[in-house]
């Protein structure tokens, strides 16, 4: 029980390594992302120790720490970690590894940029383990200041408006968050989570809501509507959900390849996270009565994400829309099973064990297609248009064949990873709203189309002239990628280690949302 | 010992004053440096002794004048501890970032003294009279500061901030004195046997339990009286200007503890002995802190003078105090004391940033003229300062801010639900303002001038000092609140509070 790895040490050793890569890094571009590498590996090994001593079978909250800090204001620190968590803190660790690793072009503040980068680590894993909200919410934010950092120092020609944008859109999100939270908790004097989750499934937080919000005329289920609608807000910001996604593909797009990394690969998980572990457990009944809207937007998400990725000239765009359109099957899955009965329990654990393991899969495929655009801008001198290569095959066939695992991914073919996730959302949707996961079917194909034409511009067809001299991917590019193909194939074939780390969990989580 | 501060001030004026003319400005710096810390060193270790659950802890109580009965009564509870604490910190930081001034030092260390000393004596006074006494005796030396040692407009601003100033003041003689005439008419509602006894006196005062007609006029004249000081909508014209023309130390000693003062006048004096007429106008009064929200960050979002920008943050803060004042429910009222402490703190810094560390070097703050100047590169350290000031500002969890506004948010959800949510617009908007500021003035790519920063020079010892101080103690609240919330929940329940607590909520 007291070993000395925890979630809190465990959270603060990317901080620790953030203020030494800091005070140790300055003026040597070299080491400062020595050191930082470093650090993010000795994260990784703590995350696969904790894992290693992880209890699947328990689906309960693990490794708890809880401490009073204001009691006058409910807040107290308390971690823990599920199974949602774990796979969640996986994910964190092995993205931020491969970003810093990605990162080789950064020379000018490069301390800083790799003490930021550490930063966002701690502040992801923080996000990810706490479970009251005043301890969580800090977290949420102070992964604001360094990926607002990262994109306005660092980024391409239109960076300021890109960070500006993803700042406020952000900060509107936080907001509105914090005002229903903050009513939530004027009428429940509770901010831990597993309480308020419990209050919500009983019906408890409406008499409450009624009893201590002096709420007027307005009755309480629209009460309750508002309420949620503002802790959505921010998490359909974050993730995105459309309408709300306008400030993803400018922030990705001019975000240095490393940071977008960070931002596809784990950030965007927040936005889901939230939604699992605020959303859905705090509002079963709005979730429901509004399912038909949320899966309408799902849909939209979906649909229309992969159709503008369609029409993207632009690489890094294109993949931004794309990982819309990938997260949008979360949502899609999600929101589902959340309007489920007893009789539907297992297309709800169908569709919410797919939501998980596409959560982790298109943390690992969308990092790691980043990384791959990034290396081809670095080759071409900033260049990163579909149209602008060509036959890359012949001249860099490891680089075609290592990241053409990834697009495959990407794409959900069957054998690699992300196809699990997919098919399991699908086929839980299927049994719970057959229309949704028809019409989102048409998304599905529209991205199928879409990779393939960037594979057939970039990799096949004629060799563009001007590429002739590429070179290859040397030996220690080739780090980022080949743990990333491997574990692509390996989770592709041999799913089971993620679905037992999480099935348990998602049990709970399915028999809290029936009604 | 918790007034010690209020005398070590004064010696130390004294000192300064009968320093030999020949010592330079050298010496009068390090007096006023060795006095403001002495002030909050001593005040610091008064306040680790000050047990918070004791109530109203006379300090001394001597005869002054007989009659009528004004009497040298300093007393403390825990709100007290918390305001002579941020005085005493605002002091040191100011001292530090007025190093430069070169321009008659002695006398604006004079000057700034007297401003602190009276400052701990109105958050110490617990005799109206003398409380009024340190209230007036402030305003001198902040038109003086301005005036003299200004910039923009200084005169315009020295004088619209002492007619305003003036006119709160008088306000609050008039209830002043009309509330010593009634007590001597209404017997205490405690003791009604003991007879009624015109009294100026605080402690005697909140026995007597006032008629409702008589505080339907004296609570909102003295509560606004005391208001225009905190920068109340539409009271608060000379806050925007007088910090504006002031120089960087008298900006932050405004914002930090003069605005706090007003604030403090209207919780400790008109709301703990009108309670009947605060229930009365908490409507009226809860819409003006929500307009000066919303209004003060608007008005900073389209300033071009970057210090007019924190000026009005300024007043946009300072609506978080009144609204946490007016929700009327406890953890409202914590909220709002702790906003005071942590608006002293987070003004002092911003001003710190743009009048000293900005403004004395690149001699403009247009943020269209910052905009060239790519300052984040050549004052990397201003640039960090005010990375953490904006965020501290903007009410970024983990800073004092965080905790202080949501705790004026809990208690605005109890009382008045629609307000909450122009609040939250507020919030918005106050991002808005914060990094537009942020950008132009550090991290702008527009390079329209060539950037000739080589002259600029670099930050000095005091300034890094005074703003690592002050982060320290933005960051030291905003992550465990405790360290103020433990002095200032008990104090919202002595016996001094007995009638506020009968209309408040939890």
């Amino acid at each position: 029980m007291d070993h000395w790895l925890n979630l809190t040490v465990l959270t603060f050793t990317p901080l620790v390594g953030a203020l030494a890569v800091l005070t140790a890094g300055g003026g040597c571009a070299r080491r400062a992302r020595r050191l930082a590498m470093t650090v993010s590996l000795a994260t990784l090994f703590e995350c696969l120790m904790l894992w290693n001593r992880f209890d699947p079978m328990q689906g309960g909250l693990q490794w708890v720490e809880r401490h009073a800090w204001i009691p006058s204001l409910g807040v107290n620190y308390f971690v823990g970690a599920d199974g949602l968590s774990m796979l969640m803190l996986l994910l964190t660790t092995l993205v931020t590894p491969a970003a810093i690793l990605a990162a080789r072009s950064i020379q000018d503040k490069a301390a800083l940029y790799f003490g930021l980068m550490l930063l966002l680590e701690t502040g992801l894993l923080g996000a990810f383990t706490a479970m009251n909200f005043f301890h969580w919410f800090l977290f949420w934010e102070l992964t604001l200041i360094p990926a607002f950092f990262l994109i306005k120092l660092w980024g391409g020609p239109q960076r300021a408006p890109a960070a500006m944008q993803f700042f406020v859109y952000t900060m509107v999100g936080s907001v509105t968050l914090l005002l229903a939270m903050l009513a939530i908790f004027r009428a429940t004097g509770q901010f831990d989570f597993p309480e308020l989750a419990r209050l919500g499934r009983s019906g408890e937080l409406y008499a409450l809501v009624a009893m201590h919000l002096p709420t007027g005329n307005i009755p309480v289920p629209a009460v309750m509507l508002l309420l949620f609608g503002g802790v959505f807000l921010a998490f359909a910001i974050k993730t995105p959900i459309l309408p709300f996604h306008t400030w993803l593909p400018a922030a990705y797009a001019e975000a240095p390849t490393s940071t977008t990394m960070l931002l596809t690969g784990v950030m965007s998980k927040l936005g889901v996270y939230g939604l699992l572990r605020l959303a859905l457990p705090i509002f079963p009944n709005e979730v429901r009565s509004l399912s038909g809207l949320l899966l309408g937007l799902a849909v939209a998400t979906v649909v229309i994400s992969a159709c503008t990725a369609f029409v993207q000239r632009d690489l890094k765009r294109l993949l931004g829309y794309s990982s819309i359109n990938h997260l949008g099957y979360c949502v899609l899955g999600m929101v589902a099973a959340a309007n489920a009965t007893a009789q539907d329990a297992a297309h709800q654990a169908a569709a919410l064990n797919g939501v998980l393991l596409q959560m982790f899969n298109h943390g690992i495929t969308a990092a790691t297609l980043f990384a791959a655009v990034g290396w081809l801008e670095q080759r071409s001198e900033g260049r990163r248009a579909v149209d602008d290569f060509g036959g890359l095959r012949r001249v860099a066939p490891v680089y075609a064949g290592l990241t053409g695992i990834a697009w495959f991914a990407s794409l959900g073919l069957p054998g690699l990873n992300g196809f699990v996730g997919e098919f399991l959302v699908f086929k839980g949707v299927f049994g719970l709203a057959p229309w949704a996961a028809a019409a989102s079917a048409l998304g599905l194909l529209v991205t199928a189309v879409v990779i393939l034409t960037v594979m057939q511009r970039v990799f096949h067809g004629p060799l563009n002239p001007a590429w002739e001299g590429l070179t290859d991917m040397t030996p220690a590019e080739r780090l980022v990628f080949v743990p990333a193909a491997a574990l692509m194939l390996l989770l592709g074939i041999w799913p089971v280690p993620v679905i037992n780390l999480v099935n348990e969990t998602i049990l709970r989580l399915a028999a809290h949302l029936q009604i | 010992m918790l007034h010690w501060p209020l005398y070590i001030t004064f010696l130390g004026l004294l000192l300064l004053l009968l320093l030999p003319s020949r010592a330079g400005a050298g010496a009068a710096r390090i007096v006023a440096l060795a006095v403001s810390l002495a002030g909050l060193l001593v005040g610091l270790m008064a306040a680790l002794r000050f047990d918070p659950h004791a109530g109203m802890v006379t300090l001394v109580n001597a005869q002054w004048i007989q009659w009528p009965a004004f009497r040298f009564h300093l007393a403390a509870d825990g709100i007290t501890v918390v305001m002579v604490l941020l005085t005493g910190i605002a002091a040191v930081a100011g001292v530090l970032f007025s190093w430069n001034i070169e321009h008659r030092t002695r006398e604006y260390f004079a000057f700034y003294l007297t401003l602190i000393g009276a400052v701990y004596g109105v958050f110490l006074s617990v005799d109206l009279f003398l409380l009024f006494v340190f209230y007036e005796l402030a305003i001198v030396p902040k038109y003086f500061l301005i005036a003299l040692w200004g910039s923009t407009r200084k005169t315009y601003g020295a004088m619209k901030l002492a007619l305003y100033s003036f006119v709160g003041s008088a306000m609050v003689l008039i209830a002043l004195l009309a509330t010593y005439v009634m007590s001597g008419i209404t017997a205490p509602s405690t003791n009604a046997s003991a007879g009624a006894i015109a009294s100026f006196n605080l402690l005697d005062l909140a026995r007597h339990s006032f008629p409702h007609d008589f505080q339907l006029w004296a609570f909102p004249l003295m509560f606004v009286g005391f208001a225009i000081l905190g920068g109340l909508w539409p009271f608060h014209s000379w806050a925007p200007t007088g910090h504006v023309a002031a120089p960087t130390a008298a900006s932050m000693l405004l914002a930090g503890v003069i605005m706090k003062l007003g604030a403090y006048g209207a919780l400790r004096v008109a709301m703990t002995l009108f309670p009947a007429g605060l229930i009365h106008w908490q409507m009226p009064l809860a819409w003006l802190a929500v307009i000066g929200i919303v209004y003060g960050a608007l008005a900073a979002l389209v300033q071009n003078d970057f210090k007019f920008v924190i000026g009005y943050s300024s007043v946009s803060h300072m609506g978080f105090v009144m609204l946490g004042l007016m929700t009327l429910t406890t953890v409202g009222l914590h909220g709002a004391i702790l906003q005071m402490f942590s608006h002293g703190i987070i003004a002092g810094l911003l001003f710190g940033v743009v009048g000293r560390m900005v403004y004395d070097r690149a001699h403009t703050r247009e943020l269209d003229a910052l905009e060239g100047l790519k300052l984040a590169r050549a004052l990397p350290f201003a640039a960090f300062t005010f990375v953490v000031a904006g965020a501290a500002s903007m009410g970024l969890p983990g800073f004092s801010g965080f905790v202080a506004e949501l705790q004026v948010i809990i208690g605005a959800w109890k009382a008045f639900p629609a307000m909450t949510l122009v609040v939250g617009a507020g919030i918005i908007i106050g991002v808005a303002y914060t990094w537009r500021a942020l950008h132009k003035a550090f991290f702008s790519d527009h390079n329209s001038s060539p950037p000739h920063h080589d002259a600029l020079p670099p930050i000095t010892w005091p300034e890094k000092a005074g703003a690592i101080l002050l982060m320290l103690c933005t960051l030291a609240v905003g992550l465990y609140p405790r360290i103020l919330l433990d002095w200032i929940i008990p104090a919202l329940d002595s016996p001094l509070f007995a009638g506020l607590q009968k209309v408040i909520g939890p």
